[in-house]
């Protein structure tokens, strides 16, 4: 900022607070309170009648609620980690390989999805497998045509992830590896692998709350007894204000803080590792 | 068996299993679903069968396209409107999340640099909790006498916002045309801040001294320096709020109303409820030729772009 601003660089600093400010408070109120509602004894949430932790003490026997979270997160394991490995496929595909036949479809389908509307995705690939059902006899809608779902959803996330990653990486390193006789195996598994490591990590877990969190393409690819807990938070959320969704809620933001910090401390020891790593080798050359 | 081998070892070599395997899986789950779902909108019903569009019988090969869907819709006057409002309520979402996300943005990029990582981490951290949660989380903030709507009330805005139509009246704000924009505007603002940050955090600050230098003020370097150059941002920022919003679901099922028409409930209410597959599949034909048209200039508003980089 220079100083001849017309209100003077003063204000245009108190300003950019305030905006910044009113930004913050606006992305996370809902969130806010989800978790003081949640301790709410009124079921709804207008007035504040009292502190209780009814609602919790309540979840442990909501079968549909604990069975429909046992599902979301097998489905969500089994996405995270299909999606990272098709995922880093396609991104070494896409940054590795500069030209192969049909290297534009390829890449307009790795993106499509995510500009994709879900309902779309979700409709199509539930016509598709009905086809396949018709003629082959499976596969039944279920946890499995739902993991397919997410699947294609993260993979296309798990590919920008990885490939930016793999964008910035030297290629002369693993091209020294190469020229020292390692095989392509060997440079993958020793090299770029460990380079990449923290954006697969990264990668796994965008994909991972990306499939706890999906309605859409679940109710779309579901069948009966299949429900997941977004379908039932959803099914409730759609008839009105619900105290389980918000005990549900808070737990969520609870687990999700906490993952959140630990992952992110994991995340600045590596680097600081890497650092040191780094510091140690040019000191050593 | 020579010749397995070697097609063994083809498909065993990197390269071919490096790209092999994730474009079948592409083919097999993105596009040909979709080839169906075009062929469901054009064929003929017989029952609960679909009839070929394409067959071949008796030497004669016979192509049969029903297009009645199709006619059906630009004659049905809801389906016109709906896709005319979905296109209407994502383009004020994209506008609104401009107006806020730029200025945040902007700031974001020029606040203290040992700070922008901590401002960055707290806009995505929202990501990481349920979108589905965060939305009906506004159903609480917007009821009768709830947070928002008693600040709204005490602001005394709720007149502004009856007098300009978006809420149905004085103290109700919720499934209006308020309450779906507010929470499109909510989820999506952080697919507008990050390209924006992402542009202008790599900007080259000498270009503004020497704005400066030549004698223009803060305001007009603003619009004739920081603005051209951010284009790529506010493009990419305003396309990934405007695609998604078209075909958006969720939002207006919970915080829309009956005056809010949304092409996305259309086709889950056409494919759900009437179970009229023919129908949901050509709806959905049409919100993709919908999309691809902003896709299209956006791609070769890149292409331009990368161009004029070499």
């Amino acid at each position: 900022m220079s100083g001849r601003t017309f209100f003077g660089a003063g204000f245009a600093r108190g300003f950019s607070k305030a905006w910044l400010a009113a930004g913050y408070v606006f992305l996370y109120l809902p969130i806010v309170a989800l978790v003081i509602f949640s301790f709410n004894d009124s079921p709804i949430p207008n007035v504040w009648s009292g502190f209780t932790l009814k609602w919790y003490a309540a979840l442990p026997g909501d079968r549909e609620m604990i069975g429909g979270l046992w599902l979301s997160l097998q489905i969500a394991f089994f996405t995270a980690c299909g999606s990272v490995v098709l995922g880093t496929l396609a991104a070494f595909a896409l940054v590795k390989y500069r030209r192969f036949t049909g290297r534009t479809l390829f890449s307009g389908m790795v993106s499509a999805p995510l500009v994709m509307p879900e309902v779309i995705i979700g409709l199509s690939l539930l016509l598709m497998l009905v086809s396949v059902q018709r003629v082959l006899g499976f596969p039944e809608r279920g946890m499995l045509t739902i993991w397919m779902g997410h699947l294609l959803l993260g993979m296309a996330y798990a590919t920008v992830v990885v490939q930016a990653r793999l964008q910035d990486l030297n290629p002369q390193l693993e091209e020294a590896a190469m020229d020292l006789g390692a095989r392509p195996w060997q440079v993958f598994t020793l090299v770029t692998l460990p380079m990449i490591a923290q954006a697969l990590m990264s990668a796994w877990l965008l994909t991972f709350t990306l499939s706890l969190d999906d309605v859409v393409l679940s109710a779309f690819l579901s069948g009966p007894g299949a429900t997941t807990m977004p379908l039932v938070i959803f099914s409730r959320a759609r008839l009105g204000l619900n105290p389980s969704v918000n005990a549900v809620a808070a737990l969520i933001v609870l687990a999700v803080s906490v993952g959140v910090v630990l992952a992110s401390l994991a995340i600045a020891r590596a680097e600081r590792k890497r650092a040191q790593d780094m510091a140690a080798a040019a000191r050593g050359g | 068996m020579n010749r397995l081998r070697a097609l063994l070892a083809w498909i065993v070599r990197g390269r071919t299993a490096v790209i092999g395997l994730p474009y079948l899986w592409l083919l097999a789950f993105f596009l040909l679903p979709f080839l169906i779902v075009l062929k469901i909108s054009v064929s003929e019903v017989d029952g609960v069968v679909f009839k070929e569009v394409l067959s071949f019988k008796d030497g004669v090969l016979a192509l049969s396209v029903k297009l009645s869907n199709y006619v059906f819709i630009t004659e049905d006057d809801l389906y016109f409107k709906t896709y005319l409002s979905s296109i209407k309520y994502a383009a004020v979402t994209t506008v609104l999340c401009l107006a806020i996300g730029y200025p945040f943005a902007y700031f974001m990029a020029r606040a203290k640099a040992s700070l922008q990582p901590a401002l960055l981490m707290l806009v995505m951290l929202p990501f990481w909790t349920s979108f589905l949660l965060r939305v009906y989380a506004w159903k609480g903030l917007l009821t009768e006498h709830g947070w928002v709507s008693d600040l709204l009330i005490a602001l005394r805005v709720d007149h502004l916002l009856l007098a300009a139509g978006v809420i149905p009246a004085l103290g109700k704000f919720m499934n209006s045309p308020f309450s779906l924009v507010l929470g499109m505007v909510y989820t999506y603002l952080p697919f507008m801040i990050l390209p924006l940050y992402g542009n202008l955090a790599k900007m080259d600050l000498r270009l503004l001294e020497a704005a400066s230098d030549l004698g223009a003020t803060p305001w007009v370097a603003f619009w004739k320096v920081t603005v051209p150059l951010s284009k790529a941002g506010i493009i990419a920022g305003s396309m990934l709020v405007f695609i998604p919003c078209i075909g958006e679901f969720v939002i207006p099922e919970l915080l829309g109303g009956p005056q809010t028409l949304m092409i996305g409930r259309v086709l889950w209410d056409e494919f759900f409820s009437n179970n009229d597959w023919p129908m949901a599949s050509t709806v959905a034909v049409v919100m993709v030729l919908l999309i691809l048209v902003p896709l299209a200039i956006f791609n070769r508003y890149q292409a331009q772009a990368q161009e004029q980089r070499k």
